[in-house]
């Protein structure tokens, strides 16, 4: 589904991605660990089409597309999505709006008509029962004053509304509370299908309890530095980044 | 003919043909405006107060003073910008009053709602001790030609503790038979102690016309009263507007200001109160859009005369095309008015690259125990919202249109009426989206 080769990417002139290759298939979870400042979070937006960073090398085709040919909302019409870090709050604009005219504009992208606001009432109903969101958060604008739960609760519902073949979970366990956790972690859960693939960006390994990967790999410098099975998440979190970190022949 | 030369044979003729009715001060009154107007000319950008703003396509232009007919709009034809059917209004077409069009019945017997030439004969002393005692024309040109060429108005007197519930609606339709023509419309609200009203003015247009509003309000806030005006100037692009808004207020009085300016190729609006009372609060809040070569200018001031006041000021621009918006926001803070608590922000969006804003807040303070802040920012839309709604699969220019109609609804939020806050919610969702919003 996704085949990252040999990816370089630069923010300004400081290059963070340094060579950077991945396959992942469908129907499998990927997660991606490291410390802070590896990366992690730059190959999550640079796969979403952030506009700060620029590819120098390398090539990430998609469902037999160069994705990197495609505006991000072009990626997100092809199906891929990214659950923010840090979900940006939009004051004036309901969450209802929003989730439809994204909802829209997918289905438009692929020839299908556009549901009117009491047809997508039907689609929602059923969305917000994989978040355990209350229908009242669609009333409220998009992020604005919600809890960091609840805003990562929203990225998990939009993805839930977008149904992705491709999702990107950037550090979605940041800032979460064990509840919080569980609810955004059984929604990822429930969405997962034979067709679709994930990403699981993240610090700590607290996450993979709940979202179990196929594949680990540790992130360091910018470069993969070790990929493994879900038993190498385990052994991060008994031993820490450093036992990876030692320069060879050291 | 000089521009002056034209207003002073237009004022020759409206005091021989009728100017000279009602009571024997309203005269002498308009001679000393007149005079005064012609003695201080059309301000020049010399004048420090209206440096970014231009009016000599107004002066150039020499309008000429309507004489009263007729018109042949019908209720179908106002309805569109009835906000509310159900408030009670007043129509005016070009300036005349139409009470054919109007509906203010309803209202409680002691509350005095009239047209300023209806007051003019049935109260005419209250009228003389309150008309023109806070719209100073001596360094206002453009209130002095108002007050100089005013034929009528509304005058609304709201008594001790009486609370008028529902809006008073007071519209100028501008139509076509209004070419070349001035309109000097007057307002005068006298809210007594602890009475409340909202009172929302409105100029729009039907069928396009070259003309010049002009226009004065005058709003006294007494003590514990509370008094809301919306102005919405909404006219063509053909039009110049001035409008000047002059409120002071007493002691935990409240004085709540909104102006929303889309129309006009060229508006100055003034919105101007004075905090005489103790624990007054002022909140002026304005949100402008304009496009093409629009010129939309906007002065605020905010005077701290008394103690433990508070000011809160909320003005946004959107600018597209080459459209030139000013904002000039000035807050005094007399040495007695300790514990002023003073905020004022003003945002303008650039939506080109020719658009131009130029902002000037102005903080006089002279009191030392007090909380004062501005900010201003003039700027593009924040890439990290766009690359969030764009990431979501939403194209990039319905993206940048929703963004700028967030920019917007943020002070639209702070409308407190709320059929009139969907209403401009709407029309400004449909003027940036082109969808309608649900």
């Amino acid at each position: 589904m996704l085949t990252i080769t040999n990816l370089h990417a630069s923010a300004g002139d400081k290059e963070i991605l340094k060579g950077i290759s991945l396959t992942i298939n469908a129907g499998e979870v990927h997660a991606i660990m490291g410390p802070n400042g590896s990366g992690k979070s730059t190959l999550a937006q640079v796969i979403a089409g952030h506009p700060g960073y620029e590819v120098t090398a390398g090539t990430i085709e998609y469902l037999g597309q160069d994705l990197l040919e495609l505006e991000a909302e072009e990626r997100a019409q092809a199906g891929v999505f990214l659950a923010f870090q840090y979900p940006i709050e939009i004051p004036g604009v309901t969450n209802a709006y929003f989730l439809r005219a994204a909802y829209n504009e997918i289905r438009k992208a692929h020839g299908q008509p556009e549901l009117d606001p009491i047809e997508f009432l039907d689609v929602m109903e059923e969305k917000l029962k994989v978040v355990e969101m209350d229908a009242s958060m669609m009333q409220r604008s998009v992020n604005a004053g919600f809890s960091g739960g609840e805003k990562k609760r929203n990225e998990i519902l939009q993805m839930a509304v977008l149904a992705p073949k491709l999702a990107v979970l950037d550090e979605t366990d940041s800032g979460l509370d064990i509840d919080a956790l569980r609810i955004v972690a059984e929604g990822v859960n429930k969405l997962k299908r034979p067709d679709n693939a994930t990403i699981v960006v993240t610090h700590y390994q607290r996450l993979l309890n709940y979202i179990v990967p196929d594949h680990v790999h540790v992130l360091a410098g910018g470069r993969i530095i070790k990929s493994g099975g879900k038993e190498l998440a385990l052994e991060l979190e008994a031993k820490g980044y450093d036992w990876l970190l030692e320069p060879v022949g050291a | 003919m000089s521009p002056l030369a034209n207003y002073a044979e237009q004022f020759a003729a409206t005091a021989t043909a009728g100017g000279a009715e009602g009571p024997a001060w309203l005269p002498a009154l308009r001679q000393r405006a007149f005079d005064r107007f012609h003695a201080l000319g059309f301000p020049t950008t010399r004048n420090e107060d209206w440096h970014f703003t231009s009016v000599t396509p107004i002066a150039e232009r020499r309008f000429k003073t309507l004489k009263p007919a007729p018109t042949a709009l019908t209720g179908a034809d106002v309805a569109p910008f009835l906000i509310d059917p159900s408030w009670h209004r007043l129509v005016f077409v070009n300036g005349q009053f139409e009470p054919g069009l109007s509906q203010f019945a309803g209202l409680p017997a002691e509350v005095h709602v009239s047209t300023l030439a209806e007051a003019l004969r049935e109260r005419p002393e209250w009228v003389q001790a309150h008309l023109g005692s806070l719209a100073a024309f001596d360094d206002a040109a453009f209130t002095a030609l108002n007050t100089a060429f005013v034929q009528d108005g509304v005058v609304v007197h709201v008594p001790v503790e009486e609370t008028v519930d529902t809006p008073l609606h007071i519209l100028h339709v501008i139509d076509a038979q209004a070419q070349g023509a001035a309109i000097h419309p007057r307002l005068l609200v006298v809210a007594d102690r602890a009475s409340a009203i909202t009172v929302v003015e409105q100029f729009v247009e039907l069928g396009a016309s070259e003309h010049l509003v002009n226009a004065v309000a005058e709003i006294v806030v007494a003590d514990g009263a509370r008094v809301a005006h919306y102005k919405l100037q909404r006219e063509g692009s053909a039009a110049y507007h001035v409008g000047t808004v002059q409120a002071t207020q007493g002691r935990d009085a409240a004085f709540h200001s909104f102006s929303f300016a889309e129309g006009a190729a060229l508006s100055r609006t003034n919105i101007y109160t004075k905090l005489h009372g103790v624990n007054g609060e002022a909140r002026l809040n304005g949100l402008y859009l304009i496009d093409g070569n629009q010129h939309a200018d906007h002065q605020t001031f905010v005077e701290h005369i008394a103690e433990a006041c508070a000011s809160r000021e909320l003005y946004k621009g959107i600018l597209d095309g080459s459209s030139h918006g000013v904002f000039n926001g000035k807050v005094y803070v007399d040495p007695e008015a300790q514990k002023t608590d003073g905020k004022q922000t003003n945002k303008a969006l650039l939506l080109s690259e020719q658009a131009r804003v130029d902002t000037k807040p102005q903080l006089e303070i002279f009191a030392d125990d007090v909380k004062c802040t501005h900010g201003a920012t003039v700027g593009r839309l924040d890439a990290m919202p766009l690359f969030y709604l764009k990431s979501r699969g939403i194209s990039a220019e319905n993206a940048k249109a929703l963004l700028t109609y967030a920019f917007a609804a943020e002070v639209l939020e702070t409308i407190e009426v709320d059929t009139l806050r969907l209403e401009l919610e709407r029309a400004v969702f449909a003027r940036f989206t082109h969808t309608a919003l649900e």
